[in-house]
């Protein structure tokens, strides 16, 4: 079996834990199906690890497939140069702490032509720096197959997409012609070029996620958690005010309060919420009585309808 | 940009609605089905809206995109599954979505399959993993040809339980009459299936009438339940009949010492202690510890993704199946077996194509044999190309030895798809019927002197039988053929007997 890592024992050994409720149960046992299944069937695969709750899943999910081993494949972040302080450091901890092979890639042409959220608009920026620089790191990696944490509950076109999401030698995503997928019988024959996106997540809802960080204490960026933060109000967003790139705009202030975020990407494009929830607890029971989704934060997937199925044509996961 | 989002400050605002509960079964995965039309995105949107399962920037977004496209203001609920770009400029759905809701009581996984003929291969997608199918009727237009060949596929690939949907029962003035009328024909024809399980409901999908909520006012006639309700009744497919499976899926070798067979559990339990074959080879073993991330367990059952260590050192590798020494699956290099051709290039007779079932892969060939008339739900003797959407009955001949079970008994090692290794695309989706032996089948054995007893049951009184641990474990010296009474009366008649 081909394995791009070396296969050794696992350094932070588990703890016990009460048993899962079986709802929780029947997706992390679909779940670590699906890792094992990759694993063994693709030369290469790598796991796209963007530091959010899902990753965060994603790799509790990897460790628990793989134990007692390793997990066998590197974890691969495109940095934007734009993302949460807070999250970078989160993310060179966890590689530290559960002894993972991280990969982080930047587009090149983000430095070279001074592209970025503010000077470029948030589609071009997205495009550049997150669709294009993913291209580039997978090519550059020759990896024939990448996990993602994609759910199928975020948005229409991807309830839509398959398990294993066939791609194109140039990433390309075709939606009329997907491989049928029957059972959990997964066909992971590709060409040399080609690739599949794996979701072992895909039939995960946004309250699965966070009831099942809680139930196996899975560590998050502090981000996820409400606290007094400084902020401004932009294009009905807040955004978070601490990283001196982000220049006030005339009648702009910066303010304070308590804010979380429910979810976490480029923090110029990513909006806060209000709110008390500190803790796990109280983000649960906050989610639970949600009347917005999740997305709703990001204002790369408003652009459109259909926004999110041309940016997955073009090859973002 | 939304209405919500407009707002500065997206604040999550209370919700009149009490906290739902625990979750405490696993999830319910549905399709539904029925022709172009019939209201089944509408049905399943409505169902998202009255669960609460739709946010209100994604209502908000559903109220832009939808325009005015009905008579009674509501928007349009089709929108939040047709996601696709395509399928909102055509109006129809194309592909499967898979979307997700749930009420106090349990969980649901729901597939909207496409109506249309081209698409059936996205329905049968959708219905290999489902437990129920909601299959849906124009109560203007009743029973249709398309709505006759979902059922059909769905009862072929195990789902024992059907709610018929009566819908748009507002458009013929709730006529209890209409109703009677089509959910008659339905239950007869999914009896003829061997479905007993049906539920028949008139509906409006689009009022939400009987849907989530029920409507006494404008069907004061129906005392029955609403489909939720149906819903929260209805049974998960129970674990696997039969002896303990476990496809390896890969060899775990952290260190010297430890030597793990990591799979998920495809039917019956197992425990340390156990004696288990490894098949094909027929190595025999004993499980000496069941590992998992959490702790080492003492026992797993089907479903279960576990690592497996064994108490020697034996050949084991990826794609063999480890199974109980009592109840072992048929291996052979023959079996029969039924199946949906899903590409345009069709099932061609003699050529070889790749089989995966559990994390196996081999080389077949597959020898039509005769084709599902949807029409009249008669097979008809079918010897060449089995073209895009057929269902088949075919023959597979494997170079080396295989190990299956019947999809009647088993739903994971049962199942198998073909790849096309021109195309490496998914070309059919099947299920094993039996093991064939090479000359005569079955009743070659002794010579053909041997007794044989033909039994005529009730189609659920086989069932029992037929899942029971005994008759699993000779699952490959029995036969059964399923047909109506009529035609088991005529059987008997011209048979001889009484030896
Ligand atoms: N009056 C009425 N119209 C309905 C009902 N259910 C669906 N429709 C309409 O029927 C059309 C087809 O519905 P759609 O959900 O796209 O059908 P599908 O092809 O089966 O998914 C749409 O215009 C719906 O608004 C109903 O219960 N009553
Ligand atoms: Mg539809």
């Amino acid at each position: 079996m081909p394995l791009s890592v070396q296969e050794t024992e696992v350094k932070n050994p588990p703890v016990s834990r009460p048993p899962l409720d079986p709802h929780l149960k029947a997706l992390e046992n679909e779940a670590i199906h699906i890792f094992r299944e990759v694993a063994a069937e693709f030369e290469k695969p790598v796991m796209l690890y963007s530091i959010g709750k899902d990753s965060s899943v994603l790799l509790h999910l990897a460790r628990k497939a793989f134990y007692p081993g390793r997990v066998p494949f590197p974890l691969l972040h495109v940095d934007t140069t734009w993302k949460f302080r807070e999250m970078i450091e989160f993310r060179d901890q966890i590689a530290e702490k559960y002894d993972l092979d991280l990969v982080v890639h930047t587009n090149p042409r983000g430095a070279e032509e001074g592209i970025t959220p503010f000077s470029h608009g948030s589609a071009l920026y997205t495009d550049i720096m997150k669709t294009e620089a993913l291209r580039q790191a997978l090519d550059a990696g020759g990896y024939d197959a990448a996990f993602g944490g994609a759910r199928r509950d975020e948005e229409a076109s991807r309830a839509k997409e398959r398990i294993y999401s066939f791609r194109t030698p140039d990433h390309k995503w075709d939606p009329r012609n997907q491989r049928p997928e029957l059972w959990n019988i997964y066909n992971g024959m590709v060409r040399k070029g080609e690739s599949v996106r794996a979701f072992p997540l895909s039939n995960w809802t946004e309250v699965d996620i966070w009831r099942y960080i809680q139930a196996e204490d899975i560590p998050l960026v502090p981000l996820y958690y409400a606290a007094e933060r400084p902020y401004v109000e932009r294009d009905g967003m807040m955004i978070l005010a601490e990283d001196p790139r982000l220049e006030l705009l005339p009648g702009e202030t910066v303010q304070q309060g308590m804010i979380r975020f429910r979810t976490l990407g480029c923090f110029p494009l990513t909006g806060a919420i209000r709110s008390t929830a500190s803790n796990l607890e109280e983000v649960i029971a906050e989610l639970e009585i949600a009347t917005v989704s999740e997305r709703q934060g990001r204002a790369i997937d408003r652009d459109q309808s259909g926004s999110m199925e041309k940016k997955k044509r073009e090859g973002y996961f | 940009m939304t209405a919500t989002a407009t707002s500065p400050s997206a604040t999550i605002l209370p919700f009149a609605e009490p906290l739902k509960a625990v979750r405490d079964t696993r999830p319910l995965r549905l399709i539904t089905c029925g022709s172009v039309d019939d209201g089944k995105s509408t049905l399943i949107g409505r169902l998202l809206w009255d669960t609460k399962a739709v946010k209100e920037d994604q209502a908000a977004t559903l109220a832009r995109d939808s325009g005015s496209q009905n008579d009674l203001g509501l928007p349009d609920f089709a929108l939040l599954l047709d996601g696709l770009q395509a399928e909102r400029e055509q109006g129809i759905t194309i592909d499967v979505a898979y979307r997700y809701f749930s009420t106090d009581r349990r969980s649901f996984i729901v597939a909207d399959t496409p109506g249309h003929e081209q698409y059936t291969r996205n329905m049968a997608t959708g219905a290999s993993t489902a437990d129920l199918a909601i299959l849906l009727a124009d109560a203007r237009a009743g029973l249709l040809e398309q709505t006759r060949r979902h059922a059909t596929i769905a009862a072929l690939m195990g789902i024992r339980q059907f709610v018929l949907a009566v819908n748009k029962i507002d458009l013929v003035h709730y006529d209890k009459a209409i109703f009677d009328r089509i959910s008659h024909d339905f239950r007869e024809f999914a009896l003829s299936l061997g479905v007993r399980q049906i539920t028949a409901i008139p509906m409006s999908a689009l009022k939400g009438e009987n849907v989530v909520y029920p409507a006494e006012t404008s069907m004061p006639w129906y005392d029955g339940p609403t489909l939720v309700e149906a819903l929260e009744l209805a049974t998960v497919r129970s674990t696997q009949a039969g002896g303990f499976r476990l496809p390896v899926q890969r060899v775990v070798r952290p260190g010297e010492s430890f030597r793990g067979y990591q799979g998920t559990v495809a039917g019956g339990s197992v425990k340390p202690g156990d004696s288990v074959v490894i098949l094909p080879s027929g190595t025999v073993a004993n499980v000496s510890r069941i590992v998992t991330f959490d702790l080492v367990r003492n026992a797993a059952v089907a479903g279960d993704a576990i690592t497996l260590v064994l108490d020697r050192q034996v050949d084991v590798a990826r794609g063999d199946v480890i199974v109980s020494l009592d109840g072992q699956p048929m291996t052979g290099h023959h079996f029969d077996a039924q199946l949906v051709s899903l590409q345009p290039g069709g099932i061609e007779p003699g050529k070889r194509y790749w089989l995966k079932s559990g994390s196996r892969r081999q080389r077949v060939a597959v020898e039509p044999i005769s084709q599902l008339e949807l029409a009249t739900g008669k097979w008809q003797p079918h010897a060449s190309t089995l073209a895009m959407n057929a269902i088949g009955k075919v023959r597979l001949s494997f170079e080396e030895l295989a190990v299956f079970d019947a999809y009647d008994q088993n739903r994971s090692t049962g199942a198998f798809i073909l790849i096309d290794p021109d195309t490496l695309n998914t070309v059919a989706g099947g299920m094993i019927t039996a093991k064939r032996g090479e000359v005569g089948g079955i009743h070659r054995d002794q010579g053909g002197e041997g007794q044989r007893v033909v039994l005529s049951l009730p189609a659920d009184l086989a069932e029992q039988l037929m899942a029971s641990e005994l008759f699993a474990n000779r699952r490959d010296e029995t036969e059964v053929k399923r047909m109506t009474a009529k035609q088991a009366a005529e059987l008997f008649s011209n048979a001889g007997g009484d030896i």
